[in-house]
């Protein structure tokens, strides 16, 4: 059994789905599990942390803590870890996960295994892999030294387990400094379409250099509505100025893991093909039979998109009305 | 101002990975290697910096194996003056790099800022900027679209959903550049030639502290993906198809 630290993480006071799947691969395990949650107004959200698996949330809960930046969470946390001794430290690989736990692990001199898509615990240790050139290969990967084994997760990879909503965490406060960084944050700007991030998205539909302009990713967005899901694009989409450069999928851009990916009029440059390829389900609509998309989809529908989609999305919207 | 860039050498995004014979890694021959696309955004924004601040020079820094070399002298070409190779082993982890790179930024005279890419894209792991401008000392933005520059750094950081936040940093500053920046420069011909000759001055690891217990994690029992089956073709007209497919989502793969 090990003793577990989650780093968990919100938005707006919404918890991340991500921060659950790694209560729950933990808490499944047996491990002595605890939480670190911060934000202002975020204290309440301990039970639901709780229904996940964690034991005790520790919270610190300030409007200082309104905002994330990367220097203050990280400080709070690594003192927190490091008065109490973890075996392992916990987070995800979400925009926030990236920035904040590298400065964790610089605190606490030991190393971090990023990005892995698969945790088996074995006593108080973990085992770990993850993918390297953008899914081309995957590697184990081995801790060196002492002091807490630190990994951060691909959300969707270990999947979100069913809340117990007979459980509940035992909520500890902590009163950490809040004054003295040097970075601050003056202000977000909302994204402006409500759709989920392309990397936490469980759905993921995605269009190619075939879409032919920006105005036809309307009925992307059509589909991606009715599923719930975020749209993303190929780098042909992208270069062609179709869609913005965060949207786009592949090596040199993001790296999604979704339950469905719906690949739209791509084709499936080797790039493309890195930076989805552990999605879960691969559905491929394309003109031409031979687009190497269709070598990794579980399901292949030759078609023009632009008559297929539509249809698609009717059938969609017949199914979550049933 | 005195300006660092950190870049990292990577194999080409075209690249088909192969496995080494034991598995410990990917069998590097043959691979086209350049200089990771996050990190030419990296330079370019340094360049334009230089550009505005009369008097200031751009140094370009990489730390890895011999090879890495070549990468620099495509920073240099693209317009930075002075090159720093630190060199540390093929398999060294996030950590020993970012101690190379803030051990040799300590030995320069004074460091203004430092540009990165947000990532490398042969290991994605997105964590060299944070560590290493912790080491050195200084703050750290990571994922930045553009930078107001005066006494103080306002920078658009990329965050989740399409979202954006400004954060304000004191200098010296750590910029972690997102594609989007800019648009990076191409070499010119007689700047190509010029970069030949310019310094790219030789450090060894233990030069700028590094030492063997700065590797943290190690790599191992590498694998290809395994080869997919082959899926389902759905036939039909275009109707019969959309249907067909969204039952098969619903009742075999039961992710809809």
């Amino acid at each position: 059994m090990a003793k577990v630290l989650v780093v968990a993480e919100q938005r707006d006071g919404r918890l991340k789905k991500s921060s659950f799947e790694l209560l729950g691969a933990s808490s499944a395990a047996g491990n002595e599990t605890h939480a670190i949650l911060l934000g202002e107004g975020v204290a309440a959200l301990g039970k639901e942390l709780g229904q996940y698996g964690a034991k005790t949330v520790h919270v610190a809960d300030s409007p200082a803590l309104k905002f994330y930046t990367g220097e203050a969470h990280a400080k709070i946390i690594l003192d927190f870890a490091k008065s109490q001794g973890f075996d392992v430290i916990l987070g995800s690989h979400t925009p926030t996960g990236r920035d904040l736990m590298p400065r964790i692990a610089a605190g606490l001199n030991v190393g971090l295994a990023s990005d892995c898509t698969s945790l088996k615990f074995e006593g108080n240790k973990i085992k770990v892999r993850r993918p390297v050139y953008a899914g081309k290969a995957t590697a184990e990967v081995e801790f060196i030294g002492n002091g807490p084994q630190m990994a951060s997760f691909r959300p969707n990879a270990l999947g979100v387990p069913k809340p117990d909503t007979g459980k509940s965490a035992e909520v500890a406060n902590l009163s950490p400094a809040t004054s003295g960084f040097k970075t601050k944050v003056s202000d977000v700007a909302k994204g402006a379409s409500g759709r989920p991030d392309v990397t936490e998205a469980a759905i993921v539909v995605s269009g190619g250099r075939a879409m032919k302009n920006a105005e036809n990713f309307k009925i992307l967005e059509e589909m991606a509505d009715v599923l719930g899901a975020a749209v993303g694009a190929s780098r042909a989409a992208v270069d062609s100025g179709f869609r913005p450069h965060r949207d786009q999928v592949g090596q040199t851009g993001k790296v999604v893991s979704p339950a469905l990916y719906i690949a739209c009029g791509i084709s499936g440059a080797i790039q493309h093909l890195a930076g989805m390829r552990t999605s879960k389900v691969i559905v491929a609509i394309n003109t031409d039979p031979e687009a190497p998309i269709f070598q990794i989809a579980d399901y292949g529908v030759v078609a023009d998109l632009f008559a297929e989609v539509p249809l698609l999305t009717a059938e969609f919207k017949k199914l979550k009305e049933h | 101002m005195n300006i660092y860039v950190c870049i990292k050498q990577v194999p080409d995004t075209e690249t088909k990975i192969k496995l080494n014979s034991d598995n410990t890694g990917i069998d590097t021959a043959g691979i086209k290697w350049i200089m990771s696309p996050y990190d030419e955004f990296a330079v370019e924004e340094a360049l334009r910096l230089r550009e505005k601040n009369a008097g200031s020079t751009v140094t370009v820094l990489s730390a890895g194996p011999a090879r890495v070399v070549e990468a620099i002298r495509t920073a240099l070409a693209m317009g930075a003056d002075h090159g720093i190779h630190v060199e540390i082993p093929e398999t060294a982890d996030s950590n020993m790099s970012a101690k190379a790179l803030a051990g040799a930024l300590k030995k320069e005279a004074k460091v203004d800022i430092v540009f990165t890419g947000k990532e490398a894209i042969d290991d994605g792991a997105a964590q060299v900027s944070q560590l290493a401008a912790e080491y050195f000392g200084i703050p750290c933005v990571t994922v930045v679209l553009g930078v107001e520059y005066g006494a103080s750094l306002k920078c658009k950081r990329e965050i989740e959903g399409g979202a954006f936040e400004m954060v304000e940093t004191p200098l010296p500053a750590w910029i972690a550049a997102q594609k989007g920046m800019n648009e990076p420069r191409y070499a010119s011909l007689p700047n190509i030639m010029k970069a030949k000759k310019k310094e790219v001055k030789a450090l060894k690891a233990a030069d700028v502290g590094v030492a063997d217990s700065d590797q943290k994690i190690r790599f191992k029992n590498f694998e290809l993906p395994p080869p997919k089956q082959a899926g389902k073709k759905i036939a039909g007209e275009p109707a019969a198809q959309a249907k067909e497919l969204v039952r098969l989502l619903h009742e075999e793969a039961k992710v809809v």
